[in-house]
């Protein structure tokens, strides 16, 4: 039997393939948009409940985030940490590990490119800022490396862990700052030295916007191109799927848990490395910004898919961006945003329990019968 | 047409429980069939019967659990209705399972009292303490009632099970395998309890069990069901253990073996005193010596929970082993991936679905799963979707896996599709070891017939078979020598042409 005979005979074929394939990517765009535009709907009622007008507000988020070349800007600048901050989130999320302390990475790795700055001040430019990058990556991959490496030798919450090793993370940051690692000059807001001018990242020819919004791109296409194209990433859906059958086929779940765990935590730990040296040009306690935790709502948003982050981290750095014209203009508090990102995320969350509920692909199983 | 309780409050004393013509049908699958068995008052009935059998859906049908598809329940020679497990409580009929039912950071007392339906909003603890002391008085046994019950040890637990069934007032107590998480001594004394309140009257049993020595030594009559048939069944003191092993398994007609050529290979396998702890921590397994040859199954028979499962764990190095070894081809065998490419070891675990494949997952990705990462002699680092594509078409259609494409979650196919698919992945290439776990459990008899062919012929082919099985007709039909695993060690071998089958049921329920 030819094997054109044999799809035919087993399956709707090749065609079937595509389509069902096609089908499915179509399911998994369309959810977590619609669960976006509840998030924002149940928002609007929200608003409406304070007295506020919710087209005013987005009218307002649109414009300060997004209506502009200069809001485009300021939104590029802000999407940048937060790319790194969710890869922090979807990496380890495609083994099944959720990890919530990003945060922790981000500080710590900025703390880190700090300490560098101080220790080899003679560097020339690129060989100190490659030397920070290096630093920052790799304290941030051993913060978060060290909860998958908890999770998998003593079978430690990786949840929890990773939240309660960002408070330790901050006070550490906090700690060293001012002690430590603190410049003498630095009075009211202790810091770190200040970054040789050589060793401060400049901005993108054209954009103005700083190179760690490229470096967030680019970290998301290869992160997405190791999960579906590489046999690395297809051994970490294995264990994502189904740990029992990954032991079973003999793959270390363990170690790709740290692996994946480890490359997460170094992805934020630039995250905070370019905040010190294209933003504050020290390490302080301004490295605590939340990133981390908007990077979760972000991963979640693109389902943990490298390539969805991207715009995903764009549309939550508008939100994010928007929030001091929305304060001004509105008379709302700059908490306000966060209950937006917090009503998108609950929607986001609830609409994974409906995949497949929905009968997008109840034709091929008809076609099947 | 629904038939009151017979009276409001719970009976006082022993009653007669009686199922006619019991048939339960899921779908196509007939899981009992007219059965009727009459337990009388004050009688120690025990329900025996291999896995698979239909004594738990039998149960499960007396209390509510399923609405039989036919037959009626009496209780004390009326006819009664009932839908729900609540309408057999106000019956007074009550359930004690395999596993405890009690809230562990509670004391006795508390979880007595909690677990009636008219617990007021504000409980009075001084007035129930004095009832409980009361009640504890009229009972033959006692338990600490004010204990977190998490500190009592499994036999106290399983006592104050029972306690709790006579505190609401439950006449007629179905016992689900009761002494499978206690010692022998505390098996026997809590026996002992039922065996007493059932000769003063106060409580007639049904216990489903597997172990003749409980029957024997405690029960007063017994019923046999085989593939959801009542097939005999009497007085324990006219039956003998041999006669209940043969009711229960059957006059087995061997079936025909498949033709299966003579290989005489070389020992692939070699188990020997491998000592790892069980899942409860508190047995041990202990295999002292298992050889597989090339050419040759292997079966395993047992009753589930006699350490079977442990040993799949042990030799697909999901268990760390602390003594003993484990060989393939006379190298220490650690499951690795490596080592399973190496010496072409494959695996069934027994429920593929939730083993063996990733769900969400698709059929082509999901066969993909052992050669995604090694091609032509070389490790890989690129995901080639293009083989994936090429070798998940090729084995869909060489073992007939119906989906509705290779892209559909292999969660949306059928239990045998999914099996099939697994099956595909694992016979794919050439095979020296293969270690199976109840391949056929819960498919339908066209893909039964087809997986065990597939495992005859890769016998045939040379590899080396072990298969362990709860099926014992499996076992009978495939394997070339067959061993019986109970209480974690194997206790009897025989070659599969001379198999007595007598001999193997004793030896499953634990008579060696």
């Amino acid at each position: 039997m030819s094997m054109q005979a044999e799809l035919a005979a087993t399956a709707a074929g090749r065609a079937g393939f595509l389509s069902e394939t096609a089908a499915r990517r179509i399911e998994a765009v369309i959810l977590p948009l619609a669960a976006l535009l509840a998030g924002m709907i149940a928002f609007a009622i929200f608003l409406a409940f304070l007295g506020k007008s919710p087209l005013d507000f987005y009218l307002l988020v649109y414009k300060a985030g997004f209506g502009t070349a200069f809001s485009w800007t300021n939104t590029l600048a802000r999407a940048a940490p937060l790319l790194l901050a969710a890869l922090c989130v979807a990496l380890p999320a495609r083994l099944g590990l959720v990890i919530i302390g990003g945060e922790g990475a981000i500080v710590l790795g900025g703390v880190a490119a700090g300490a560098v700055a101080m220790l080899m001040p003679g560097l020339p430019g690129p060989a100190g800022i490659i030397a920070m990058a290096l630093a920052a990556a790799a304290m941030g991959g051993l913060w978060i490396g060290g909860v998958g490496a908890l999770r998998h030798l003593r079978g430690v919450n990786e949840t929890i862990a990773s939240l309660l090793l960002a408070y330790i993370a901050i006070a550490l940051m906090n700690h060293l700052v001012e002690g430590l690692l603190r410049d003498p000059a630095s009075l009211n807001k202790p810091s770190t030295a200040p970054l040789p001018e050589t060793w401060r990242i400049g901005e993108i020819p054209g954009l103005g916007v700083h190179w760690g919004l490229a470096v967030g791109i680019i970290a998301c296409i290869a992160s997405w191109v190791l999960i579906e194209r590489t046999t690395w990433g297809f051994a970490a859906r294995i264990v994502g799927g189904n740990v029992r059958a990954a032991q079973i086929q003999g793959l270390p779940a363990g170690l790709l848990a740290i692996g994946f765990t480890a490359l997460g935590g170094a992805f934020a730990g630039l995250a905070g490395m370019f905040e010190v040296a294209a933003v504050h040009g020290s390490a302080n306690a301004s490295l605590a910004a939340g990133y981390g935790y908007t990077g979760i709502l972000i991963a979640f948003l693109a389902r943990h898919n490298g390539l969805a982050i991207i715009p995903a981290a764009i549309l939550f750095a508008g939100f994010e961006a928007s929030s001091g014209l929305v304060q001004r203009r509105l008379a709302l508090p700059d908490a306000t945003v966060l209950v937006l990102e917090g009503m998108v995320f609950i929607a986001i969350l609830l609409s994974d329990t409906l995949q497949d509920r929905f009968r997008f692909l109840a034709f091929l199983e008809r076609r099947q019968k | 047409m629904r038939v009151p309780p017979l009276d409001l409050k719970p009976p006082s004393h022993a009653i007669e429980v009686a199922t006619l013509g019991m048939t339960m049908r899921f779908g196509s699958f007939t899981a009992l069939n007219d059965v009727s068995i009459r337990i009388a008052a004050g009688s120690f009935h025990v329900l025996l019967g291999e896995n698979g059998a239909g004594k738990s859906t039998f149960v499960k049908c007396m209390m509510g659990f399923y609405r039989p598809t036919a037959g009626q329940m009496m209780v004390e020679g009326r006819e009664v209705e009932v839908p729900d497990p609540r309408a057999a409580h106000d019956l007074g009929l009550g359930m004690v399972y395999q596993h405890f039912t009690l809230v562990p950071s509670l004391t006795a007392a508390e979880n007595l009292v909690i677990s009636r339906n008219d617990v007021p909003a504000r409980i009075q603890w001084d007035r129930e303490r004095a009832d409980l002391a009361a009640f504890m008085k009229k009972m033959p046994f006692t338990v600490p009632l004010d204990v977190p019950v998490g500190r009592l040890a499994a036999g106290e637990k399983q006592k104050l099970e029972l306690l709790k069934q006579l505190y609401l007032g439950r006449r007629f107590l179905i016992l689900d395998e009761p002494t499978s998480v206690l010692t022998p001594a505390e098996a026997d004394e809590l026996l002992g309890m039922v065996r007493g309140l059932t000769t003063s009257g106060e409580l007639t049993c049904l216990m489903i069990s597997h172990k003749f020595r409980e029957v024997t030594a405690f029960a007063d009559e017994v019923s046999v069901l085989r593939r959801g048939e009542h097939v005999g069944g009497g007085k324990v003191s006219e039956l003998s253990t041999a006669d209940m092993a043969a009711m229960m398994i059957g006059e087995k007609e061997l079936v025909r073996p498949a033709a299966r050529v003579a290989v005489n290979g070389q020992t692939v396998l070699a188990v020997s005193g491998a000592k790892p702890p069980d899942r409860s921590g508190l047995k041990m397994i202990d295999i002292a010596d298992l050889r597989v040859k090339a050419g040759e199954i292997v079966g395993i028979a047992g009753i589930s929970g006699n350490g079977q499962m442990e040993l799949m764990e042990i030799l697909s190095g999901q268990r760390p082993l602390e003594q003993g070894t484990v060989q393939v081809c006379g190298t220490p065998f650690k499951a690795t991936r490596g080592e399973a490419r190496k010496f072409n070891v494959r695996y069934l675990p027994e429920e593929p679905l939730r083993n063996a494949c990733s769900p969400k997952m698709s059929v082509a990705e999901n066969i993909f799963f052992r050669d995604f990462d090694f091609a032509d002699g070389k490790p890989k680092f690129w995901l080639d979707s293009r083989r994936m594509a090429e070798q998940a078409a090729r084995l869909v259609g060489e073992y007939k896996v119906k989906t509705a494409s290779l892209a559909t979650p292999i969660a949306a196919l059928s239990g045998g599709n999914v099996q099939r698919a697994v099956l595909a992945r694992e016979f794919n290439g050439k095979v020296d070891l293969l270690l199976i776990a109840n391949p056929c459990f819960g498919l339908d008899f066209s893909a039964v017939a087809e997986i065990r062919a597939r495992i005859m012929a890769a016998r045939n082919a040379g590899a080396a078979v072990l298969l362990i099985s709860e099926d014992l007709d499996e076992i009978l039909e495939l394997s070339d020598r067959i061993l019986v695993m109970s209480e974690g060690s194997i206790v009897f071998e025989t070659p599969a042409a001379s198999a007595d089958i007598g001999e193997i049921g004793k030896h499953m329920a634990g008579h060696h």
